[in-house]
């Protein structure tokens, strides 16, 4: 594509949106999901301005991960609306125009999904050579930028099965971005990490936050959250019980649930 | 969840696993050194009882071997053709079908595991017997006569259980690929047909190359039965050579040496299969 773009996580030009589209990039309304009988999302809504950080807590088996999924598009929805830039998500059909989703809308898995038989660099490298079909030199270098962001530009060779659980999730990390998206989407990607590599996933994705990257998390990392983010959503029975700045709802839960959870787990 | 340890599991669970990867991927071959010392303690004891009844005037036993070896080492070698050949067509016919079975069209995936399915459960002697009698024994090609040996239809015979087997490997193998392999790839806006190619189906070669070579030693083994239907293989050379020689005492003797022939060949190939199973199991 363009070579002045080889400074690694520049977004790519040709999807420079309208300076004067004020949307949030990211909009989510009266959501309703179900697998079978088992309803997972009752309506929910919620937006995410571009640059914005939104952070998803709640406990298990409240449809965080779901609402994620269904914002590129992996599990369809039953009604509501969502839409990602210049995508109604809900209206895609055919896979030409989920795969034109994906790639503005990025995911970070928990169990972070490398592919084993590739190395660190090849991991990075294969969607933008096969799906965007750059020039193979270009995303090289930019996903040795990458990895060197991530800080792991000397495991660039090794396979995931050789690096440790945080180095794994970091270079899913920077899989994600080689494809230079305008949303990043982290489904509890610290979950799995023992304990002393957490803090090297966050510093990255804190880092690509203050960039200005859109990052929509769903997380167990109350304090992380906190930190980061503009928004706190609190979900719990596949609805948003509270949302509101990380201040205020951690500090001054309106809910009864959300106090009741925030009890638990600060 | 993503990485499988190293462990030791409880017999109960390690045994239905198992059962469980046997049906999957037909059975197992399990050769072992001592079973190769039994052959060859059998083969001495036959060759000893064969020299014990030899009347005096007859060439003795080893004699007697090795002057048909070279005969019988010429349908080894033929024995061999036919199984690289069958495990070839085999693999080729089978990778398609293994692929429709997987495929997302119904009828498609229907049809394919209904042959699957219908070649895996038949008897192999019954559908060499059906290639041997349905296949003419004779074709004509714009104009031209082209005869069709029997051992091309034999071939044809092995290659078709060959396929379903292939096809089933396929299956378990892509299957076995976790869903957040998918998920991953289509996250990262790869499409399905991509997807397969780049990412799951490497990772599926080396799965499959175990049942693949265990699949191999079967059909190598199996080639004999290609002389029930008169075709010149080493089963077939043997019976010659002992009717011709006509002396009863030899019939043990050079079975079992037959049957070194076959265990000295496939058993690497079963070393080699226990071998790369592990090594994969623990490295996933």
């Amino acid at each position: 594509m363009n070579n002045a773009n080889k400074a690694g996580t520049a977004p790519r030009t040709r999807k420079a949106r309208d300076p004067n589209d004020t949307r949030p990039i990211v909009e989510v309304r009266d959501v309703h999901q179900a697998f079978g009988v088992l309803e997972v999302l009752k309506g929910v809504s919620f937006s995410v301005p571009k640059g914005g950080v939104v952070c998803i807590i709640g406990p298990s088996g409240s449809g965080k991960s779901t609402m994620l999924r269904c914002i590129n598009g992996l599990v369809p929805i039953q009604s509501g609306s969502i839409r990602v830039a210049d995508f109604d998500v809900h209206r895609l059909h055919s896979d030409k125009e989920k795969i034109a989703l994906r790639k503005e809308v990025s995911m970070v898995f928990q169990q972070y999904n490398l592919f084993p038989h590739k190395t660190a660099l090849e991991n990075v490298m294969m969607a933008p050579v096969h799906v965007l079909r750059e020039h193979r030199d270009e995303v090289r270098e930019r996903a040795l930028a990458l990895l060197t962001k991530v800080g792991l530009a000397q495991k660039r060779d090794s396979y995931p099965g050789e690096l440790s659980g945080g180095q794994q999730q970091r270079v899913a990390i920077a899989r994600s971005l080689a494809m230079r998206p305008e949303v990043m989407l982290f489904d509890e990607v610290t979950a799995a990490l023992d304990p002393e590599t957490v803090k090297e996933v966050l510093n990255t994705i804190r880092e690509l936050a203050k960039e200005g990257m859109t990052c929509i998390l769903v997380t167990h990392e109350m304090r992380f959250a906190r930190e980061l983010a503009d928004e706190v959503l609190f979900t719990d029975g596949g609805k948003i019980v509270e949302a509101a700045p990380p201040a205020q709802l951690f500090d001054h839960p309106q809910m009864e649930r959300t106090k009741a959870f925030l009890s638990q787990v600060l | 969840m993503s990485a499988r340890l190293p462990v030791l599991l409880p017999s109960a669970e390690r045994l239905a696993r198992t059962a469980l990867d046997e049906r999957r991927e037909g059975w197992r071959l399990r050769l072992s050194a001592q079973q190769g010392g039994a052959l060859c303690a059998a083969f001495v004891a036959g060759c000893a009882i064969a020299q014990a009844q030899t009347p005096a005037g007859y060439p003795s036993i080893v004699e007697t071997i090795w002057k048909w070896t070279p005969l019988l080492a010429r349908g080894f070698v033929f024995n061999l053709a036919i199984s690289f050949m069958a495990m070839g067509i085999g693999t080729v016919a089978g990778l398609f079908l293994g692929f429709a079975q997987i495929s997302l069209l119904k009828p498609v995936r229907k049809s394919a595991r209904f042959a699957t399915h219908f070649f895996r459960n038949a008897p192999w002697l019954v559908l060499l017997f059906y290639c041997m009698f349905l296949i003419p024994f004779e074709t004509t090609l714009f104009g031209v006569r082209i005869p069709i040996p029997d051992w091309t239809k034999a071939t044809l015979g092995l290659a078709l259980p060959v396929m379903a087997n292939v096809s089933e490997i396929l299956r378990g193998a892509v299957q076995s690929i976790p869903t957040t392999q998918w998920e991953a790839a289509a996250s990262l806006a790869f499409t399905r047909r991509q997807s397969m190619w780049m990412i799951i189906f490497p990772q599926c070669v080396k799965r499959m190359l175990p049942p693949w070579m265990n699949l191999y030693a079967i059909l190598t083994m199996a080639t004999v039965l290609a002389s029930i239907v008169g075709v010149n293989e080493m089963m077939t050379l043997t019976q010659r050579a002992l009717s011709a020689e006509n002396r009863p005492g030899l019939l043990l003797s050079f079975y079992s040496y037959v049957l070194l022939w076959f265990f000295v060949y496939c058993y690497p190939i079963a070393r080699w299969t226990v071998r790369l199973e592990a090594r994969y199991a623990v490295n996933q």
